[in-house]
């Protein structure tokens, strides 16, 4: 039960993107196109997820034990950096049309701070590993999914007459408000 | 200066002296503000208890210990002392039944259960709606008050509390922790 | 360039908010009040002029292809001394801008800064370009902040001029993503007159 609340308090009530402002960067920038709104949303729950477990282990293990937790923010992004890099590795190495969906994306996700974000929640939180995973990886579809769905409204918007200062950014901006607004209607689900 | 190759003995050189005069670095400050970061802790702390205590003489942070609510889990109590005599009881109550996560109370009581005051420590309800249990027009009508004969329920559960408009959860889960803290309180845990 | 353009280009004309739309997440998320965005900018400012300035010094000493990694090491100690200092001395305003504070270490700004000036430039236009940058951070997350007050809470640095409620969705999220839209959209439009 608990963890079917995690799944929908993080996926819906506390979207990461709508309701936390997580990963707008690769929100705004790879909403063009639901193709490529899938294949980022791919790439960021697998590394989302991998990126929890290990820091969790290195929280736990390492940083707590010899109570140094104000190395926190730095061990983790070097995690992440690094984490990042071996999976594109990997990918290109066992299964080349996984990497051709999702290898564009790689790097671009060290610097979505979802995946940062997410990580020290997860120990912020004081979830168990388990519900850390369960955590990461609802939060993760709910980036999906609010990204997948601004990408098919976006790409309705050459039909449109929007006025010239409204082009591009400032346009997605307001959509995604108008989503966020839309979002508020799932508080209250979870009590 | 010459630039640096990128020889692999270079690489290995210049990324580990990077990190030891980081490490270093973070050590140092983080060994300068522990003291003050603790202080910074312990005053707000303090200055919570003095809002809904008497005046004290002592250390209530000191002499703090635990009561169990009767709900598997068990609050801190402060007491503070004028002398030798207690004057009155600040309980860090919390509950979770709030309608968007943790609300974490400091709750006065005097030696016979009434009510003295209560400070909002920490929620994440609605602005403008919620979030309204930290004004006086909400918590004063707890003031003064003793739940032995006040019935902590909202108008719509029978009780005489009135609460806040549109926000009848934040209301009720605001009841509930002020009911925890009197439990453990009065009764020891017992219901 | 001289230094007074290098210094002043951040405002506006590379202001890293408005024209560039880099650092979004922190702009959303910590602007339901002027002191909030202020206080945002300003931590931010700190680490982009302290890691500007220490990749500048470093950059010819760092190969090229350790670079990032050597930036990331250089910003994210700096995000931890502004996280220690922040809790020490400031612990209410650490405590709203919360997890936004170790976040800033993947502020595309700051990174983008490093790689794209601060390795290239000598130490003082750096420092100059850092502080540029981040005062832009920080005007533009003030402007906001304060937009979002007065209209959400009727009040602006807490100071409350009418009486009740404001327009209360522009503190929550739907209101960051509603404002930063239209701000924009508002300078795009004065660019292009």
């Amino acid at each position: 039960m608990e963890y079917i609340l995690i799944i929908i308090s993080a996926v819906f009530v506390n979207n990461i993107v709508l309701a936390q402002f997580l990963g707008i960067c690769p929100f705004l920038g790879v909403s063009n196109k639901i193709n490529t709104a899938v294949g980022m949303s791919g790439a960021v729950t697998f590394v989302i997820v991998l990126a929890t477990i290990v820091t969790y282990l290195i929280q736990v293990f390492i940083l707590d034990k010899l109570g140094i937790g104000f190395m926190q923010t730095i061990t983790f992004i070097l995690i992440i950096a690094a984490l990042v890099q071996m999976v594109e590795i990997i990918l290109k190495k066992i299964s080349q049309p996984l990497y051709q969906a999702l290898g564009i994306f790689l790097p671009l996700i060290t610097t979505n701070c979802a995946v940062l974000g997410v990580a020290i929640l997860v120990i912020r939180k004081n979830y168990n590993l388990l519900e850390g995973v369960v955590y990461s990886a609802a939060t993760a579809v709910g980036f999906g999914l609010a990204l997948v769905i601004l990408a098919g409204i976006r790409e309705q918007y050459d039909l449109l007459d929007i006025p010239k200062g409204m082009k591009g950014v400032p346009i997605s901006l307001v959509t995604a408000g108008i989503l966020a607004l839309a979002f508020m209607g799932f508080t209250g689900i979870v009590k | 200066m010459a630039k640096t190759e990128s020889t692999f003995k270079n690489m290995v050189i210049s990324l580990t002296l990077i990190s030891l005069v980081a490490s270093a670095c973070l050590g140092f400050v983080y060994e300068m503000t522990r003291e003050p970061i603790e202080l910074a802790n312990l005053n707000k702390k303090l200055s919570a208890i003095r809002q809904v205590v008497p005046e004290f003489t002592n250390n209530p942070n000191d002499e703090m210990y635990m009561l169990p609510t009767g709900d598997g889990d068990s609050l801190e109590i402060y007491p503070a002392k004028s002398g030798n005599e207690i004057v009155g009881y600040a309980v860090n109550t919390n509950t979770s039944t709030g309608f968007s996560g943790n609300i974490s109370l400091m709750a006065g009581f005097k030696p016979d259960g009434t009510i003295i005051n209560i400070t909002v420590l920490e929620q994440k309800e609605t602005p403008g709606l919620g979030t309204k249990m930290a004004e006086p027009a909400f918590k004063d009508q707890f003031k003064d008050k003793n739940p032995g004969n006040f019935i902590l329920k909202v108008k719509n559960d029978g009780g005489p509390v009135d609460a806040i408009t549109a926000a009848t959860i934040s209301s009720r889960a605001f009841c509930h922790a002020v009911q925890r803290a009197y439990n453990a309180l009065q009764k020891g845990g017992e219901k | 360039m001289n230094q007074l353009q290098n210094f002043t280009k951040g405002f506006v004309r590379e202001n890293p908010i408005l024209m560039l739309v880099l650092g979004c997440c922190p702009t959303l998320a910590t602007t339901t009040s002027a002191v909030n965005g202020l206080g945002m900018g300003i931590a931010t400012a700190f680490v982009l002029v302290g890691s500007n300035t220490v990749v500048a010094m470093l950059a010819n000493l760092i190969p090229d292809k350790v670079r990032i990694p050597s930036f990331i090491i250089i910003i994210a100690s700096f995000v931890t001394v502004v996280d220690l200092l922040m809790k020490a001395y400031v612990p209410d305003l650490y405590e709203t801008l919360g997890i936004f504070i170790p976040l800033i270490v993947v502020n595309c700004i700051v990174l983008g800064r490093a790689e794209a000036f601060a390795s290239k430039n000598t130490v003082l236009s750096s420092a100059i370009d850092g502080l540029g940058m981040g005062l832009g951070f920080t005007m533009a997350l003030g402007i906001l902040g304060a937009f979002r007050e007065i209209l959400g809470s009727g009040s602006v640095f807490n100071y409350r001029f009418i009486q009740g409620d404001g327009i209360l969705v522009f503190i929550l999220a739907p209101g960051a993503f509603i404002a930063l839209g239209y701000f924009i959209a508002l300078v795009n439009r004065v660019k292009n007159k």
